[in-house]
């Protein structure tokens, strides 16, 4: 292994990885990023939305040769019973600006280019190489790794993890609880390769536009869950995900969500005659600000879905892990720049720094959601959709009975399904978390 | 009534392009003559469908499809019915895409 000395580890190659490894490499520090796949990117799944202004806190000019695919102009969220969707579609010329909010990314592609930027910075990244355990002192702080590529152990003054959502070092040392099924969600993808005229016509784009399909409903079968639909230049990421809690206590398979989702006659049309060329799978941190573990400690920080840091409301999360990681890149350099020891002390300045940003704030608005979502998955995810779905057929379809009648069976339909104390108390409920 | 096909999961890990490591799997399965309640979740949960009954009523698993998702070790590793490492540097699954 490697004899030398490091200022940082970083501990894997995904959005918060590499933000951490560029920033700190850029500050002059002698960084080893370590990354268990062929490449960066080859381990890591995403939707996936690149957002912009995050990223140009990084890379300023990322738009000269960064492999972005399309630039969103539109949002639309479904909300789906099995043959219908409701929807609300926000589509802004605006969005067409000169230099975009949003664009569609694929992970592979967009990784390796970040990594690239990476080693221009002047850090060592070592791919193919697994970290199996955190190198800890008599006291217990972390002064380095082991790897499996030698029983030898790498030293740095400090260890920043950016493992992931399913990290195995942080959990094995002790330094942060493995993942709950109810504070984690599964999410199966794939890519559908179509030409892009296709997808031009069928999303209603032009150009380099780009559109994101939210959906929720009968899709996820009573469970808390979501699917996605994002146009790429010339493939369409499609996917569904569920809390782990919610498939361990139904049954329900991953993949077959995945395909009744496919087949619902709103999806359907949009993927006809496409070419399958990759089957994915990812958790996703759900538990929002009460499941962030310690984020710091003697000559470790931790970062990203590491940390669980993923707004599920705003279904963000690249974005907050690119934060973090810049962040924690900037704590440390401060701590360096004084001299000063990697101690739990000193690196606390990463958290009040994050706790400044937007990262910590946004969390911390929606901190009641996931509760409210998880315990009332059934009304939010099947109930309301289909009342939705009713109350909109019986509003648009013409068949000659008065609107005074058809307004009493939408109202009777709701209150019969939830009555009155449950539908008061879920926009309560709802709006007292959403504040 | 509408009869639902049923999905074969094969088909889709076809699609991903793996390097095996061949004779050491990541995750492994603790030995028992009864399976527990999460080792039967699994058979359904696991996206790659990487666990299986064998004919003795007990849960098996094969690596060479998983991608290394981690949903079995939030599930299965609380209760010490299995044991999650990932791969080997370089080994596993591979994403094209991502």
């Amino acid at each position: 292994m490697i004899e030398e000395r490091f200022d940082a580890i970083v501990v894997g190659a995904g959005m918060a990885g590499n933000a951490a490894a560029l920033a700190m490499a850029k500050r002059g520090m002698k960084v080893l990023q370590l990354e268990r796949g062929e490449y960066s990117g080859s381990k890591n799944v995403q939707g996936a939305i690149l957002y912009a202004d995050m990223l140009e806190k990084l890379i300023p000019d990322f738009r000269e040769d960064a492999p972005l695919e399309r630039h969103l102009v539109e949002q639309r969220f479904w909300m789906m019973d099995d043959r219908s969707h409701v929807g609300l579609h926000y589509c802004s010329d605006e969005f067409n600006e000169q230099r975009p909010n949003r664009y569609t990314i694929i992970r592979a592609q967009f990784d390796k280019w970040f990594s690239s930027k990476v080693r221009e910075a002047g850090a060592t990244v070592l791919c193919e190489t697994t970290v199996t355990e955190l190198a800890q002192d008599a006291n217990g702080k972390v002064v380095g790794v082991r790897t499996d590529r030698g029983d030898g152990e790498v030293h740095a003054d400090v260890v920043v993890l950016a493992e992931g959502v399913n990290g195995l070092l942080g959990t094995r040392a002790g330094l942060r609880e493995r993942p709950k099924p109810d504070k984690v969600a599964l999410a199966v993808k794939e890519m559908h390769f179509l030409p892009r005229e296709t997808i031009e016509e069928r999303f209603n784009l032009e150009g380099d536009e780009g559109v994101v399909i939210e959906a929720v409903g009968t899709i996820s079968r009573g469970m808390t869950g979501m699917g996605f639909i994002y146009a790429n230049k010339e493939c369409i990421s499609l996917g569904i995900g569920c809390l782990v809690a919610d498939f361990q206590r139904t049954g329900e398979t991953p993949y077959g969500l995945l395909d009744r989702f496919k087949r619902h006659p709103s999806v359907g049309r949009l993927i006809k005659g496409s070419e399958v060329k990759e089957y994915s799978a990812h958790l996703i941190p759900e538990g929002g600000y009460k499941a962030i573990p310690q984020l710091y400690g003697e000559g470790w920080v931790v970062v990203g879905d590491a940390a669980q840091l993923n707004n599920a409301i705003h279904r963000e999360g690249s974005n907050l892990a690119m934060t973090s990681g810049r962040i924690a890149a900037e704590a440390i350099s401060q701590v360096r720049s004084r001299r000063a020891p990697m101690s739990a002390e000193n690196l606390a300045l990463y958290k009040r720094m994050l706790d400044d940003s937007f990262v910590i704030k946004d969390l911390k608005k929606y901190k009641d959601m996931p509760t409210l979502m998880h315990t009332n998955s059934q009304n939010f995810f099947l109930t309301y959709p289909q009342l939705v779905s009713r109350a909109m057929q019986n509003f648009v379809r013409v068949d000659g009975t008065p609107k005074t009648e058809k307004e009493k069976v939408t109202l009777k339909s709701f209150v019969n399904a939830r009555s009155w104390i449950g539908l008061f108390g879920d926009a309560f409920r709802l709006a007292r978390a959403w504040r | 009534m509408t009869v639902e096909p049923s999905v074969r999961v094969e088909d889709k890990l076809f699609y991903n392009r793996y390097l095996v490591d061949v004779g050491r799997p990541h995750i492994k399965v603790r030995s028992h003559t009864e399976p527990s309640p999460q080792l039967l979740a699994l058979l359904k949960a696991c996206p790659a469908r990487c666990y299986e009954l064998n004919d003795k009523g007990q849960v098996e698993i094969t690596v060479d499809g998983c991608i290394e998702c981690g949903t079995c070790r939030v599930i299965g590793e609380p209760t010490g019915d299995i044991e999650w490492s990932y791969p080997r540097g370089g080994y596993g699954v591979l994403f094209k895409f991502g």
